[in-house]
């Protein structure tokens, strides 16, 4: 049985009164692309960094395919790349040389061509010879993560890798990932933006004040809830939206805890003379769903 | 799954010094040239103040007296300023991740850091002396004592360097350092003064600053002749530098205020 791409035992940290890991146990294979979310201060930064090695666990294990981030730290940082959450660069090299001298860090010499198709891939490659400090917020991003593949980890965490960029970077950084998930490497992603990680992601882990609160596949965990939604077009949206439904475009959407109550969401709608003109019901989505776990946590 | 890719710990290293010698080095002006020409002016108002009035070591003019001491200042400043102000730098901007996310040892981490520090401090070092031949001549009686001094010099206080950037949260500690422990140590070391001209008690005193060793060593390298032995300089330099990395690498074996 392959090892598994990460490994965390009885992870525990803390800062002062805040316990920022509160004892995780987790698993991730080799190959999977696995969400890690939660809300601001939930641990998933701290989770990364200690994975990094750029803080020290109080307890417990941490393994990146089987090696040891402490004892074994050498080979577990070869096998890992990270992109950090903040746009951080060195204002004094252009983006070929940051390149070359990360592939230098990790002991990795004439790795050229690995660079250039690196560059190629995410749309660098006409700022090679820019300076860092003359890029956007956008392609400094690129560069970040860049960075994180100059030697080719097959553990790859991004942490929250597209927060603060326009929505063209995002699609193609999304195809870029994929194809290196579908290439072999494990993908590790936080984001705040859940319908990423309900798309992208084939396991989901939520966290909250430093543990996990949820844990299980996308599907599963977006069948697991038992809302769903009342969706209806309208003649009259005012009308609809006085009873507490939502606009949602065209539509007016009320949440439906129990599935009983839409005959009688309807009949209202017609007492009030919204007009009714088209009905469809809505699945939940991993926004709900987190909605659900994070209440009940 | 992409091919495997074959590693050297030796490259490591040899990327982390060339960057720090690229970062320098792109700024040359400011961490080069500037050096020189503050301690050219060091030299022009002293020498004209004091070169009728004071002759040391019997019969060596003031000036070229200074020469050593200007140039060996120069360099312990310069090789002190270049590992700290990286080290705060990519501290507070953040990308001192790039250095710490791969397997780079604390030995080359140290190795890499204290190399391109002496490295600057040999370049203004240089620099000083060859513009200072110009004006005095200030030939090297003892050139090998001059290059050990100026090696184990350079690196403590690259290391000193390393120490205050990991110490360092903020520019304003950091130069205090700068301004309350380096500035005042070189000052009273000797480099405008042979120690003899100081009254006695002053003179014990200076036997505790390890500067004085470093920049007294240094000047044996000119004129054969110094204030202490050089022997006595070389064991001083040399156990200092060896304290001072010892702690450095165990900051940095711990991750001191670099691994939370």
């Amino acid at each position: 049985m392959a090892v598994p791409a990460i490994r965390v035992a009885a992870l525990t940290k803390r800062y002062g009164d805040l316990l920022a890991l509160a004892g995780i146990d987790l698993e991730i294979g080799q190959g999977e692309f696995f969400g890690l979310l939660g809300p601001n201060g939930a641990g998933k930064t701290t989770l990364i960094s200690a994975l990094a090695g750029l803080i020290r666990a109080d307890s417990g294990t941490l393994e990146i395919m089987g090696h040891d981030v402490t004892a074994a730290s050498h080979h577990a940082r070869l096998k890992l790349g990270v992109v950090p959450q903040e746009l951080v660069f060195d204002p004094f090299f252009t983006v070929r040389e940051v390149l070359q001298f990360q592939s230098g860090y990790f002991g990795i010499r004439g790795n050229d061509d690995w660079i250039d198709e690196i560059l190629h891939r995410l749309d660098l490659h006409p700022k090679a010879n820019a300076n860092m400090r003359t890029l956007s917020g956008g392609m400094k991003r690129r560069v970040l993560v860049a960075q994180a593949l100059v030697h080719r980890p097959p553990v790859i965490v991004l942490d929250e890798p597209t927060a603060g960029v326009d929505v063209e970077l995002r699609q193609s950084l999304w195809r870029f990932v994929q194809k290196l998930n579908a290439d072999g490497h494990t993908v590790v992603l936080t984001t705040h933006y859940l319908e990423e990680a309900e798309t992208l992601c084939g396991r989901i882990a939520m966290m909250k004040a430093g543990r996990i609160v949820a844990l299980d596949t996308t599907a599963n965990l977006l069948s697991s809830s038992t809302t769903r939604s009342l969706k209806v077009r309208v003649a009259q949206p005012a009308a609809a939206l006085a009873l507490g439904g939502m606009a949602a475009g065209d539509w007016v959407e009320f949440g439906l805890d129990d599935p009983a109550t839409v005959e009688t969401l309807l009949a209202r709608l017609r007492e009030t003379g919204a007009g009714v003109r088209e009905i469809a019901i809505g699945e939940p989505d991993l926004e709900r769903v987190f909605v659900e776990v994070m209440h009940r946590a | 799954m992409p091919d495997p890719v074959r590693v050297s710990p030796f490259i490591g290293f040899r990327t982390l010094l060339h960057k720090e010698i690229l970062r320098f080095w792109k700024v040359g002006f400011q961490t080069v040239a500037a050096p020189v020409l503050n301690a050219l002016l060091f030299l022009l108002i002293f020498s004209h103040v004091l070169d009728r009035h004071i002759t040391v070591y019997g019969d060596v003019p003031y000036t070229a007296f200074l020469v050593p001491g200007l140039v060996m200042m120069s360099l312990l400043q310069n090789a002190f300023a270049n590992s700290s102000s990286s080290l705060i730098q990519s501290k507070i901007t953040g990308n001192i991740i790039f250095v710490l996310l791969p397997p780079l040892s604390c030995r080359v981490f140290y190795a890499a850091y204290v190399l391109a520090a002496i490295l600057r401090g040999l370049l203004v070092a240089a620099g000083v002396w060859l513009v200072a031949c110009l004006f005095v001549a200030a030939p090297l009686a003892q050139p090998a004592w001059a290059l050990a001094f100026a090696v184990l010099g350079g690196a403590l206080l690259a290391t000193f360097g390393i120490i205050a950037g990991i110490w360092a949260d903020k520019f304003d500690q950091l130069a205090s350092f700068q301004n309350f422990i380096v500035m005042p140590l070189t000052m009273l070391s000797g480099v405008f003064y042979s120690i003899h001209s100081l009254p006695p008690l002053w003179q014990r005193v200076s036997h505790f600053n390890p500067f004085f060793f470093m920049i007294d060593g240094f000047r044996y390298g000119f004129f054969g002749q110094s204030d202490a032995s050089p022997w006595l300089s070389l064991a001083v330099t040399g156990s200092c530098l060896i304290a001072l990395a010892a702690l450095t690498l165990v900051m940095l074996a711990k991750g001191y205020k670099l691994r939370g």
